[in-house]
């Protein structure tokens, strides 16, 4: 969740999100509607049409104005119709933090795996299995985690530990590399 | 230069070759059972012959190619593991006779790093070793130049014979056996595979960073190391279908005090810098003032890492 300071005294800012849409109709307005719903005022869209992120999705960039308040509002509602929001105010989410299991995931419970992941500080954002020799030989999974700013350590944290105690080989992101 | 080469393998016998093209003169080699000494210097095609020929390099002993004249002990025997010997007690026997030692043997830099400081301490010799780290790539001389201070972390695709496995692996979509298969028919991968596998080799280069850029008391025992054995065709799809590809990366980076080690799997952009393919090496260090710099070359290969030892002979003082 964004943070607030219980010192705010409720004056509007600035805030950019950045969004990242599937190229499909009316996904854009989809996507402003949270955001005109609860009293967020639309300053500018920048809608890159012309490049695509790793997952093949578009980049959207809005600035909005709002309370602090109406912000962590507007965030929670992106979030729940289900947009995929890449960075809220100075808050990331999801930066690039995906990561790849392999072993018996089946075996050893994958949503047992996905529940202990969900319970540190990231949430998971989507998970792609793939299992093409059955259940009797190792699958592989991609978790894609959205977690906020400073929080991704911890997260990795976790999966480390998960992933140890389930004798998974764990794929991890290179953190600090060129991305 | 008076360059006394222990150790007659690829890059032992590269070094003898290439000695007269930098300027300098073998005036000893020895390989496993034999050694061959001439302070005119030695005749390298008549000893590489023989040892073709299944004889040894020469007709004396090991001891007597230590005890010859020479100013550098080229140390090019089999990386060993605990207390790395004998390519350890090789560099301090030189050492000792005020000599230089250049190493392209890792273990000794590896696993006993503050002890091999210690006997350089006492010796007016000076122990370099450029080819125990990313074969022909400029790495730790590069460290040098920028001071081990200003480097913050290192990271890179270390080991050929994984990355080729991984590159061929997430190209065809064919499983983690086959390719091996494949690699050891082409002499990319040894028959027994476990050292560059299992993250072994380029853990021991990682532990060799970690001495340069910290306090020296690093050894593969402090590195966290996983291998690629257990990746699957299905695992590398699915860093493909999001952008990605894995490749066997080694990590240094500063821990409290003392740098830490970790080598494993790592999902990279895959058209980014670190997604090298087939037996390319790269290395990416993050400094304090410059930024990133990334270095990539062979990082394996008699002739290409024999390079990297005639550039520590020149560097000697």
């Amino acid at each position: 969740m964004v943070a607030v300071s219980e010192s705010t005294d409720g004056a509007v800012s600035a805030y950019t999100v950045r969004l990242e849409l599937v190229d499909e109709p009316g996904e854009l307005l989809r996507a402003l509607e949270p955001i005109a719903d609860n009293g967020g005022n639309l300053l500018s869209i920048f809608h890159e049409r012309g490049s695509l992120t790793p997952r093949g999705h578009i980049p959207v960039e809005v600035d909005l104005e709002a309370t602090p308040e109406r912000f962590e509002t507007i965030v929670t509602a992106l979030r729940e119709a289900g947009v995929n929001v890449i960075q809220a105010g100075a808050e990331r989410y999801g930066e690039e933090l995906s990561v790849v299991l392999v072993g018996d995931l089946v075996e050893t419970d994958l949503s047992d795996t996905l529940s202990r992941v969900e319970c540190a500080s990231a949430s998971v954002a989507d998970v792609a299995l793939s299992a093409p020799e059955g259940t009797d030989e190792p699958a592989s999974a991609r978790l894609r985690l959205a977690t906020q700013a400073g929080e991704r350590d911890r997260a990795l944290d976790t999966v480390r530990a998960v992933a140890d105690e389930k004798d998974l080989l764990l794929v991890e992101p290179l953190v600090g590399a060129d991305r | 230069m008076r360059l006394a080469v222990v150790g007659c393998g690829a890059v032992g016998s590269a070094v003898c070759e290439l000695a007269g093209e930098y300027g300098h003169r073998v005036t000893a080699l020895a390989d496993s059972t034999s050694a061959t000494v001439d302070p005119e210097g030695v005749d390298v095609e008549a000893a590489l012959e023989r040892k073709a020929e299944g004889r040894g390099v020469g007709t004396v002993e090991l001891d007597r190619a230590l005890g010859a004249e020479y100013d550098v002990l080229v140390e090019a025997t089999p990386t060993t593991l605990g207390d790395a010997e004998p390519g350890f007690s090789h560099a301090r026997r030189a050492l000792d006779r005020d000599c230089h030692v250049v190493l392209a043997n890792k273990g000794p830099v590896a696993e006993r790093y503050a002890d091999l400081r210690a006997a350089e301490r006492e010796s007016d010799g000076t122990v370099l070793f450029e080819a125990a780290v990313g074969g022909a790539i400029p790495v730790l001389s590069t460290i040098a130049d920028l001071g081990p201070t200003n480097v913050t972390a290192v990271r890179g695709v270390l080991n050929g014979t994984a990355n080729f496995i991984l590159s061929r692996m997430s190209a065809e979509g064919l499983d983690y056996d086959h390719v091996l298969a494949e690699a050891q028919d082409l002499g990319v991968a040894e028959a027994d595979p476990t050292f560059d596998v299992e993250g072994t080799d380029a853990a021991l280069k990682c532990a060799i960073l970690a001495n340069v850029l910290g306090d020296g008391e690093t050894t593969l025992a402090d590195a966290d190391v996983t291998g690629i054995t257990d990746l699957t065709p299905s695992a590398l799809d699915l860093a493909t279908d999001d952008g990605r590809t894995v490749r066997l990366v080694g990590e240094v980076v500063d821990g409290d005090g003392e740098p830490e080690v970790r080598v494993g799997p790592r999902l990279v952009p895959e058209n980014g810098t670190l997604a090298v393919t087939g037996t390319q090496n790269i290395v990416q260090l993050e400094t304090r003032h410059a930024g990133q710099l990334n270095l990539s070359g062979r990082g394996a290969g008699g002739r290409a890492t024999a390079t990297a030892v005639l550039g520590d002979v020149g560097r000697l003082p």
